[in-house]
């Protein structure tokens, strides 16, 4: 069973003739240097880069062609952080992630049930009242993640997640990401080599916007790869890996 | 939120019952509606007609303010960010100068020109940048203005004192089928606004997260901006432009109510109007018979209450 599909996927600049088979659930990361095209890729994924060359499709059904809402209930997408210029509460953002469903002004039951269960999973519950911009790094990813998760979606995107967060906190961030990759397929685009090794179930590498290599960890993190796309000598550890320029 | 938009819809009523009521000369509610002279007249064709311009004026100065502020995710924005209003001056102060008496469709010439220039600039193929009709705006903004003091310039004395004067803003009393077809416009564009209350929420916060939870980010973008533009050239056509309200009534109102803009959009409608009207009675009253111009009052009025709102809610400044 498969999700996205894309053959010959090009982007006007960044992306060139990607073609890649995504499952129904699962962790996938996408990594590359700077510029190879992984913030663009996950964007044409989350239907907010179009128009696209080549194919991409989900469920069978070429993403632009995709109704958005129902798009939106199917593919959730978390930006690599949200700048909030105004006073909204951490339940409104949360409950926001209910925009695809919302059939009116107001939020229904099952709105609000799906917002609870959400804030349980990403243990954020207990500052739901507070205004989002007085958070930490931590808790607002953690509130963004909720959002998306109320959208109850097949496929959850995230671009560079752990990027503000503490060692401790990407930790438990990838630990939550990999048991909801039971359920869902989750797409995470990180510079971290060491959280892709160690938690993904795939790894796709990004070199000037083509697809340098897909497949296991282990195999694809090798110490030629590395140093062939991002010019740094790798020593690989057992289950991690350091570098020297 | 029932709560807020009840209670400022009885604010509002409170104030326009009592606005027509105040002013230099002492009427009688019963003799007004009675028919009898003088008080029938000063009632209803004096002291309403502007009551009920300087409510629509303020409420749909308001809800633009929130709406701008929201659409360009900018503290700063208020109605006249996007350059309508300076349009409208344009129209308005050509008007003046040649002679012309119809200033008011002068300057709606004006602000519908400045509103085509603004969005065709804005409109990229199938897409709307914000930061376009921001960068837009402004500079239609300094354009205006400048063509605006060339004209002071040349204007003979008399031109010159109605230029200052139509600068300055202010209410008076307007034909009521003039204001009947004004508040079928400022109700129709506030009601659609206030519609997507929703996702206004949404786009409040960025473009990406907006759509990528199904808004048509682009076509709500445009919504805002001509529903925003025609509420402001059509009020500032008729009263000029008025400073201070749609920036200070958006803010207050978020410090005391937060930002969902399905509270926020109905009580700044109902509370804008109702602080206009306010200040355009104090503006009639505190030194009558002369009247200070209503943009002076709604200045000194507002700067000090907000303030004070800033002081006293601190941790939820946002500037």
């Amino acid at each position: 069973m498969t999700s996205f599909i894309a053959r010959q996927l090009g982007f006007a600049y960044g992306l060139h003739d990607a073609r890649f088979e995504f499952p129904r659930n699962g962790l996938i990361t996408i990594t590359g240097p700077n510029g190879a095209g992984k913030s663009t890729l996950l964007g044409i994924l989350a239907g907010l880069r179009s128009p696209y060359h080549g194919s991409c499709t989900f469920g069978g059904k070429e993403v632009r062609h995709w109704p958005k809402r129902e798009f939106a209930r199917k593919v959730a997408f978390l930006p690599q952080s949200v700048r909030m210029e105004f006073p909204f509460t951490v339940e409104e953002v949360v409950l926001m992630g209910r925009t695809p469903y919302a059939s009116g002004w107001f939020q229904t039951a099952e709105d609000r049930s799906a917002a609870e269960e959400a804030m349980t999973t990403t243990d954020t519950l207990t500052f739901r009242g507070r205004d989002f911009r007085t958070l930490s790094g931590g808790e607002a990813q953690r509130v963004i993640l909720a959002s998306a998760l109320t959208q109850r979606p097949e496929a959850l995107l995230l671009d560079e997640p752990a990027t503000h967060l503490d060692l401790r906190h990407q930790l438990s961030l990838y630990r939550l990401l990999v048991e909801l990759a039971k359920s869902l397929l989750v797409v995470a685009v990180t510079h971290d080599l060491n959280l892709a090794l160690r938690f993904s179930d795939r790894v796709m590498v990004l070199e000037d916007g083509r697809v340098a290599a897909d497949g296991l960890p282990a195999e694809v993190l090798n110490p030629a790869l590395i140093a062939r796309v991002f010019e740094v000598q790798a020593t690989v550890h057992a289950r991690w890996l350091t570098y020297e320029a | 939120m029932k709560r807020s938009v009840l209670s400022s819809a009885a604010l509002l009523v409170i104030v326009v019952i009592v606005a027509p009521l105040l002013g230099s000369s002492h009427i009688e509610l019963g003799r007004a509606f009675a028919g009898r002279s003088p008080d029938h007249e000063i009632f209803f064709y004096a002291r309403l007609p502007r009551v009920i311009l300087a409510l629509l004026g303020g409420a749909a100065l308001s809800v633009t303010g929130v709406l701008f502020q929201c659409m360009l995710r900018d503290p700063l924005a208020e109605p006249y960010t996007l350059g309508v209003s300076s349009g409208a001056s344009v129209g308005a102060v050509i008007a003046i100068c040649l002679g012309w008496r119809a200033t008011g469709l002068a300057s709606l010439v004006g602000a519908a020109l400045v509103l085509l220039i603004v969005l065709g600039m804005a409109v990229e193929g199938r897409r709307l940048s914000s930061f376009t009709l921001l960068l837009t705006g402004v500079t239609m903004n300094s354009m205006a203005f400048a063509v605006i003091l060339f004209l002071h310039n040349l204007a003979s004395f008399s031109q010159s004192f109605a230029i200052s004067r139509w600068l300055m803003g202010g209410l008076d009393a307007v034909e009521y089928s003039t204001l009947a077809g004004l508040a079928v416009v400022v109700v129709a564009a506030s009601a659609l606004v206030m519609a997507y209350a929703p996702h206004w929420n949404l786009l409040a916060v960025g473009d990406d997260w907006a759509a990528s939870r199904g808004v048509s980010t682009v076509r709500l973008t445009a919504l805002g901006y001509i529903a925003g533009s025609v509420l402001t050239g059509l009020v500032t056509s008729l009263t000029g432009p008025i400073g201070f309200v749609g920036l200070i009534v958006p803010h207050a109102l978020r410090l005391k109510l937060g930002a969902d803009h399905r509270a926020l959009l109905p009580c700044a409608f109902l509370l804008g109007g109702a602080f206009l009207v306010a200040c355009d009675t104090l503006s009639r009253t505190v030194i009558a018979p002369t009247e200070i111009p209503v943009g002076v009052l709604t200045a000194l009025c507002g700067g000090p209450f907000f303030l004070w709102l800033l002081k006293s809610r601190r941790r939820s400044l946002w500037l």
